[in-house]
């Protein structure tokens, strides 16, 4: 669960990877799961997060977030893939 | 204290589709905090968009292509340092940088200062010595063979896997995915530019590039890695982002430290999927996207003038990282008069 320390996100959603100077955008929610994570909320807290403020089943959003955990993962924005 | 000022000669003034550093260059030297400057202008052809541009260049003349022989260079620079006196020369054009670094003994007996690589250091970076260079000083690049001939393709099958670059031995590359394509890779780079050419294996990954600047006693004096973000055709960046990747820093720390390299350069890295980085070529000058490392906040040109000139030069040891760099092109309404004049007698 833990995100590079240096990935940046910005109100508008642009998040951005200075190492390699990559950028991507993400929606509303996208931003505060970072955000989350940034503030190295675990998993389950996130999940807790996310249902208590959207309308959605936590069987949905555990999956939709580990979909979005591997996408991060995609783009080596998480801890742990081997890169400095 | 007054500032001194110097007179700076800058060659590539060729800011045209596929760039000259000259331009980005004297606009570093002209937001130097360290002295104020009187640019000259040392231009090929009478087409160079820099000659034109007055609030960038003081004056300019015309010199000889390198391929004429260097005493008639060293003749026509004498010419012009006795006009201008000429502090120090920034040459930037590739096809130069090796009848300037002839000369600098000579040009530094008149009083002109350079702040080139030795001879040495420009041999062994040459793209046929990249393999020798990378076992040297223990930097990883991609596998490569010079070939004179066709012939030798066989016997490479077995060393290297499709795709494969077929590289021309200064400029432009082929990516070739059979033999029928590397034929007509071969022949076509090579009727351009000469043999050999080089086999290279294909890295597949993100393309990162450094600039900086070494005091020839082994120390950074600069360094900035970017990203280029846009790619034109022919291969040139036309924007670009400072990264902080750690191991593009180490890597360039480790090329200077061990080559004791003097004066600016070029890297060009490719990452692989594995996060490992090859060197795929040194450049042995100022690239033609300079200025966005004095926008992050190292003028390397500025500290190039100082070393050339043996002042006290402080190494940059930090830069901004996020900025970009977005090239334009601008058209200039200029007077047949000026053509005229630069075309005629060399000087406008």
């Amino acid at each position: 669960m833990d995100i590079k320390k240096d990935v940046a996100v910005s109100d508008s959603g642009f998040v951005f990877y200075p190492t390699t100077g990559e950028s991507f955008s993400v929606n509303p929610l996208g931003m505060e799961i970072i955000r989350l994570m940034k503030d190295d909320k675990s998993f389950d807290k996130i999940t807790e997060y996310v249902v208590d403020h959207y309308n959605v089943e936590s069987s949905t959003i555990e999956k939709d977030l580990l979909d979005f955990i591997e996408m991060l993962n995609h783009f080596s924005l998480m801890e742990d893939d081997g890169e400095g | 204290m007054e500032k001194a000022k110097y007179t700076i000669g800058v060659t590539a003034l060729n800011a045209i589709d596929n760039p000259g550093p000259g331009v980005p260059v004297i606009r570093a030297l002209q937001e130097a905090k360290s002295f104020d400057v009187k640019i000259i202008g040392l231009s090929y052809e009478a087409l160079e968009p820099g000659i034109y541009m007055h609030d960038i260049v003081d004056k300019s003349y015309t010199i000889p292509y390198p391929s004429t022989g260097t005493h008639h260079l060293m003749n026509r620079l004498r010419e012009i340092h006795d006009i201008e006196k000429l502090d120090v020369i920034i040459p930037n054009f590739d096809a130069e940088l090796f009848s300037f670094i002839k000369l600098e003994p000579d040009l530094k007996k008149m009083g002109i200062h350079l702040f080139m690589p030795t001879i040495e250091q420009y041999e062994e970076r040459q793209k046929v010595n990249l393999p020798e260079f990378g076992e040297k000083y223990n930097i990883k690049v991609p596998k490569s063979e010079a070939i004179f001939s066709l012939d030798k393709m066989p016997e490479l099958e077995e060393d290297f896997k499709w795709p494969i670059l077929v590289k021309g031995k200064f400029y432009e590359a082929s990516v070739a995915h059979n033999f029928e394509q590397v034929n007509i890779a071969f022949n076509r780079i090579s009727s351009k530019w000469g043999l050999p050419i080089i086999i290279q294996e294909f890295i597949h990954g993100t393309e990162f590039n450094v600039t900086g600047l070494g005091d020839g006693k082994g120390n950074t004096i600069a360094a900035v890695p970017i990203r280029k973000q846009y790619i034109t055709d022919s291969g040139k960046g036309w924007g670009g982002i400072a990264v902080t990747d750690k191991k593009l820093l180490e890597i360039t720390d480790r090329f200077i430290s061990s080559t004791k390299w003097r004066g600016g350069f070029e890297l060009e890295l490719m990452k692989d999927n594995k996060g490992d980085f090859y060197m795929m070529e040194i450049n042995p000058r100022i690239p033609a996207w300079i200025y966005l490392a004095v926008g992050v906040g190292q003028n390397i040109p500025e500290a190039l003038v100082n070393l050339a000139l043996g002042n006290e030069v402080k190494p940059y040891t930090k830069y901004d990282a996020g900025k970009m760099f977005v090239r334009y092109s601008w058209d200039m309404i200029v007077d047949l008069k000026e053509f005229e004049k630069i075309s005629t007698t060399g000087e406008l």
